[in-house]
């Protein structure tokens, strides 16, 4: 998890596309700017961030189902709960699965579990556009290749 | 069984918290029910999964910007029915 990059998790650790389901590992940093006022004294991992990190992690089984076509856009949160404080150091197991594939949008869920213990979970929307330029898509595929984001699978699916 | 446009109605009364009765066929989604795009996708969600279909939503919207389609031939609830009738017509072709 690198938070100054807004990189909210660290790897994929599997994908299954006839599932279409994706799980992802995170660790929160032992320490950032971001504790230092989230909060004096009492630091915790902000619930935005782990909902991003449930976006991102929904957003890259997106990215897989549509075989790298679309990008998707964080647009709405449903149902979101975040049940237990989340402090620097800790390790996130993150999961999603596709609720709906629609035209131009798609619904996931999403859940981290820490420790085995569920800690936070959501329904998340997305507006699927196409890849805004080049450019934008040949950073995505960097970040693809830095969270071992299982291209080879997409030629299978 | 409902018909087509009361499921459509009813997801939209519920989805937007519309009064159901101020829904008409004629009404037009974004023109006299004020939905807006990102309250449309909860809504185009929700029918897909009632009637089990994938409304075209990137293809009827290209056509409206290409000029090809108005929006009424798509968002006016009566033709919006129509084209959904004829998803699940194909579906089940």
């Amino acid at each position: 998890m690198r938070l100054e990059y807004f990189q909210l998790i660290d790897r994929i650790v599997d994908l299954d596309l006839a599932q279409q389901t994706i799980r992802t590992e995170a660790r929160v940093p032992d320490a950032s700017t971001i504790f230092e006022g989230h909060f004096p004294g009492h630091p915790l991992m902000p619930g935005v961030l782990l909902i991003e990190a449930m976006a991102q992690t929904s957003g890259w089984l997106v990215i897989a189902v549509t075989k790298f076509s679309r990008m998707p856009f964080f647009a709405a949160l449903k149902e979101a709960k975040l049940r237990s404080f989340v402090p620097p150091g800790q390790d996130l197991s993150l999961s999603a699965k596709l609720l709906h594939e629609g035209s131009g949008y798609a619904v996931t869920k999403a859940d981290i579990c820490c420790e085995g213990k569920l800690t936070c979970n959501a329904e998340i929307t997305f507006r699927l556009v196409e890849f805004p330029n080049a450019e934008f898509r040949a950073n995505m595929e960097k970040m693809a290749a830095v969270l071992e984001f299982p291209m080879e699978s997409l030629a299978h699916g | 069984m409902p018909s087509t446009f009361d499921t459509v109605a009813n997801i939209i009364s519920e989805t937007c918290d519309i009064p159901r009765d101020t829904i008409k066929p004629e009404s037009h989604a974004i023109n006299d029910l004020g939905i807006d795009s990102l309250d449309f996708l909860d809504i185009a969600f929700a029918i897909d999964k009632a009637f089990g279909i994938k409304m075209p939503l990137e293809q009827w919207t290209q056509e409206v910007n290409d000029g090809k389609a108005t929006t009424e031939q798509y968002f006016q609830l009566n033709n919006l029915c129509t084209r959904i009738d004829e998803l699940v017509a194909a579906k089940g072709a």
